[in-house]
């Protein structure tokens, strides 16, 4: 029983006990978490997905700060009822851009991943205003301020530079926009043709989303929400199944 | 420290200051069971997908994938409804309500579709919201034939994303400057006349000069509405974003009006008709 009497040594002197815990820590979150980075199979290639538009972006942060992800998870799980009521199961490419993803484990409310289009703009508003005139049910509590907090996107370029260092696919255009492009997108009679062109003409929507002048926080979360899950073109997909 | 444990299982050797440890063996039973679970972790890892390698994980011998089983489940479903969807996507429309079969698996799958698609707007019991359609009643915007209601349902109502929508647009006579503050005023209380008493009896009179020239080419010269153009009936005392003087004032004002998907591009034409099947028969179907 040698090694056993050499355990001793080491279950009596601290500091070895503390590097041994460590090495061993080590090895097992090596092999569990290093085959995500290099395994053909964890991270399909899909076509569709792009970064977030500048305001996207902004609205993704409204919907961080409130604690949306308290209550709504966005990731649709392989199952049949889930796909058959929230739609196409989520793939890991997309929340490739998120930084935290929103997944969660949480509903109170439904699952958010594929809540774009599935509403009118003026829904959105009127559910996040007061959520129990349209669903009477509903326990969500009202976010109507969100529609008298105005935003101007002034420091946007700087977060898209960071997402950008993260790994994040924002062109130096892009991140040199991020002004323009957050302005343009909720004003549709503004010069927006810059913003389609550096995101892609069919996935992102130019509305004036909360209705009202200028751009405010529900235009932002609005249009965030309205792009979640459509990105993603489902009929170039041909599910791996080994995943 | 009984003897007689230690006579009978010996010590571990250890000894702090004098005190020993005894060597009593583990229980049988939780023994027996580590080791199944030993037995049971490897053969698990055989079965289903585990290791990985250098590409890609083990696929493990069963060839289980959640994906692979939520595809079959749903492929399952769809294979057992597949001939009465064909049936009922292919039967002409008037003609669902007739055929007891038929209606009866219409009016069940689009209640389910209901709840899952549509509740959010119209309600858990379709009885709407300010804003959101009333579908319980015999007051229909653009029809509530079940020809009309597919057709909605499919293309939806002034949305971007599809070229069929539904579309119409009321001015906004205020904000556009079409009508004067005192011709708004007045038209407001003519309207109100319509199905109700009026804030101001006195300015009835003037509103339907102004509603005669203004609205009565979309809502009718009776104010009774024109469904073509999905204009409302003004005289049935139902109203979509209220019925009092403010309601209306700011509808005349600003001018309101819904957006409905196309859920053309989201439901199966199986899923679209029973769904209008089910709507059809809540009680104000024509």
């Amino acid at each position: 029983m040698g090694i056993l009497d050499k355990h001793k040594f080491l279950e009596k002197n601290a500091t070895l006990l503390l590097a041994g815990s460590f090495l061993v820590v080590t090895i097992g979150g090596i092999v569990e978490i290093a085959p995500l980075f290099y395994l053909e199979n964890t991270i399909e290639d899909v076509e569709g997905m792009r970064p977030y538009t500048p305001l996207e972006l902004a609205g993704r942060d409204i919907y961080i700060r409130e604690g949306c992800y308290v209550c709504h998870s966005q990731m649709i799980r392989p199952m049949r009822d889930e796909v058959e009521r929230y739609g196409h199961y989520s793939l890991a490419a997309e929340s490739k851009y998120d930084r935290p993803f929103q997944w969660g484990s949480k509903r109170t409310g439904p699952d958010l991943a594929r809540v774009g289009g599935r509403y009118s703009d003026e829904w959105h508003v009127d559910h996040l205003t007061d959520p129990q005139s349209v669903v009477p049910e509903s326990v969500m509590p009202k976010y109507g301020f969100l529609l008298n907090r105005s935003i101007e996107g002034e420091y946007i370029s700087d977060e898209m530079g960071t997402h950008a260092l993260l790994g994040v696919p924002y062109s130096a255009e892009m991140v040199e926009n991020g002004q323009a492009d957050f302005l343009a997108q909720a004003d549709p009679d503004s010069d927006y043709d810059g913003l389609l062109e550096r995101y892609g003409e069919d996935s992102v929507n130019v509305r004036n989303f909360d209705g009202e002048a200028g751009v405010s926080e529900m235009d932002a979360l609005v249009a965030y929400l309205q792009m979640l899950g459509t990105l993603v073109d489902f009929s170039t997909f041909y599910p791996d199944e080994s995943r | 420290m009984s003897d007689d444990l230690k006579d009978k299982h010996g010590t571990t050797g250890h000894s702090w200051d004098g005190i020993e440890e005894l060597n009593t063996p583990l229980p049988r039973w939780w023994l027996y069971t580590f080791y199944i679970c030993i037995v049971w972790g490897i053969i698990y890892t055989i079965l289903y997908p585990a290791w990985p390698l250098v590409n890609r994980a083990t696929a493990g011998v069963l060839g289980y994938s959640t994906r692979g089983e939520v595809a079959e489940q749903i492929a399952e479903v769809e294979a057992a409804n597949a001939g009465i969807n064909q049936r009922l996507a292919e039967a002409e429309l008037t003609a669902i309500s007739a055929d007891p079969e038929l209606n009866q698996y219409a009016v069940s799958a689009g209640a389910s579709v209901f709840q899952t698609w549509c509740a959010q707007c119209h309600g858990s019991g379709a009885a709407g919201a300010t804003g959101y359609p009333n579908l319980l009643d015999d007051d229909w915007l653009w029809g509530g034939s079940i020809e009309d209601i597919h057709y909605t349902v499919t293309h939806g109502i002034r949305n971007e994303d599809d070229f069929d929508a539904r579309y119409s647009q009321m001015p906004a006579f205020g904000a556009d400057e079409l009508l004067e503050g005192g011709q708004i005023d007045a038209v407001v209380n003519y309207v109100m006349s319509l199905s109700g008493t009026p804030q101001d009896a006195g300015l009835v009179e003037e509103g339907a000069v102004v509603f005669e020239e203004n609205c009565s080419s979309c809502h009718g010269v009776d104010g009774t509405g024109d469904r073509e153009q999905g204009a409302p009936n003004l005289t049935d005392a139902i109203w979509l974003y209220g019925g009092d003087y403010a309601a209306i004032h700011e509808t005349v004002e600003n001018a309101r009006f819904g957006v409905m998907p196309n859920w053309g591009s989201r439901l199966s034409e199986a899923q679209i008709r029973a769904v209008a099947s089910y709507v059809h028969q809540l009680g104000g179907g024509e």
